[in-house]
């Protein structure tokens, strides 16, 4: 009994760390192969539309009320200390540091990653893979890696999309709706928001979780069982994954880059 | 999918990402540019600005009429040059006076215009003599405390 669990135990460990280490080399040999990616810059093209321009709906519609809720909250109680000319910078700062990477982020992973995995997994179970190989193709070169480069580009670009109709937003509802003084929306705003500090961050963060959640959902397309259960099992984990890693990783980041900021 | 329209769409897709980018550059992070057409300048000196930002508003009897359009520090008076940009449609008499002023108790802060009697108008690059500083929390505490002991100095 207690060796069936020390076995179970040992048995998880090392598939664990199989799966890190396959994981890694899987990574590296993307990253090795993405000359074509490049070279023939149509596949990448190609990929950013599925990745990238069929999120745009989401993004901008999602990126656009959650501005809206921000403001509506935010003067909610700004308003009982009087300061509600801080409204800009709370909506402003809180989606160009944490909401516009998180939660595109969090959008990207359950909308084009969650696509990319089940595409590759099915690739993988009906053997298209199997055949690029035999045609001397390399299926990591050819598939994989367009789709990697077009997730790190589309990212950021999602993410900046994300806040600045989270901006926007926020301005309805707060300057239109409220009547909230203009001019003292922006310039509160403009006065708080500071470009390499805010900004900069941002999209550095949003570029993190670019490779982050495009790996995670190549990898587990790439490693998925070929069967129906399979493909459906790590669309799941894709999603679940990621969507962990950005919340981890976003706390990491934010510890080191806005550490001793007010 | 038509090779050129997905390259169209992603084309879009980058221009409308990088715009957004650019917008939270300008708009959000630091100073547009400013409207100058329809307004005109003038000039305010004050010991004490406290908390005064550029772009705050200009207010008169509670209506805002203009903004704060710079602010820096004269060397040769050691006080603060405050330029305040008005709207045309205000015309103010000379001997108007200007405070700095808080709205609510944390609130930001801007400058009041207080119109006088004067029969000319302030004109562009005109100065306006008569301001009140802002108020700072210190020293009001300081002469509170100061008039306290005073009160219960002995006799």
């Amino acid at each position: 009994m207690l060796k069936q669990a020390i076995e179970n135990l040992g048995n998880h460990t090392i598939q664990g760390v199989w799966r890190i280490g396959f994981a890694s080399r899987f990574f590296l040999s993307m990253l090795l192969h993405s000359g074509t990616a490049f070279r023939r810059f149509g596949l990448t093209i190609r990929e950013m539309y599925f990745t990238g321009v069929l999120s745009l709906i989401i993004i901008l519609v999602s990126g656009l009320f959650v501005g809206m809720v921000l403001g509506l909250q935010g003067y909610e109680t700004l308003q009982r200390y009087g300061s509600e000319s801080a409204l800009g910078t709370l909506v402003a700062l809180s989606l160009v540091r944490e909401l516009g990477p998180v939660l595109a982020g969090l959008l990207f992973a359950s909308r084009a990653g969650s696509a990319i995995t089940a595409e590759i997994g099915l690739m993988k179970a009906t053997e298209q893979l199997s055949a690029m190989e035999m045609m001397a193709v390399d299926p990591i070169a050819r598939v994989v890696a367009p789709r990697f480069w077009a997730g790190v580009i589309s990212m950021p670009l999602l993410a900046a999309l994300f806040s600045a109709m989270g901006v926007l937003g926020g301005y309805l509802v707060g300057v239109k709706l409220i009547g909230v003084d203009e001019g003292t929306f922006w310039s509160q705003m403009q006065g708080a928001v500071d470009f390499e500090q805010d900004i900069l961050n941002g999209v550095i963060k949003s570029v993190v979780f670019g490779i982050a959640v495009t790996t995670i959902a190549l990898f587990e397309g790439y490693d998925a069982p070929p069967t129906a259960e399979g493909v459906s099992g790590a669309t799941t984990r894709t999603v679940v994954t990621s969507s962990l890693v950005v919340l981890a990783l976003d706390f990491i980041l934010t510890a080191f880059m806005f550490r001793g900021l007010n | 999918m038509n090779r050129t329209v997905l390259d169209f769409w992603v084309g879009l897709f980058v221009i409308a990402g990088i715009g957004a980018l650019l917008f939270l550059a300008l708009k959000v992070g630091s100073m547009s540019t400013v409207n100058s057409a329809d307004s005109y300048e003038v000039i305010a000196d004050f010991q004490n600005i406290g908390g005064l930002k550029p772009r705050a508003p200009v207010k008169s009897a509670g209506v805002v009429v203009g903004r704060v359009a710079d602010i820096r520090f004269d060397n040769e008076k050691y006080e603060a040059a405050v330029t305040l940009r008005l709207d045309k449609r205000y015309a103010f008499p000379k001997d108007s006076s200007a405070a700095i002023m808080t709205s609510g108790l944390l609130g930001e802060q801007y400058v009041g215009l207080e119109a006088g009697g004067d029969n000319q108008k302030l004109k562009d690059k005109d100065r306006i003599l008569i301001t009140q500083d802002a108020v700072v929390l210190e020293n009001l505490i300081g002469q509170f405390l100061y008039g306290k002991a005073q009160e219960g100095a002995p006799k």
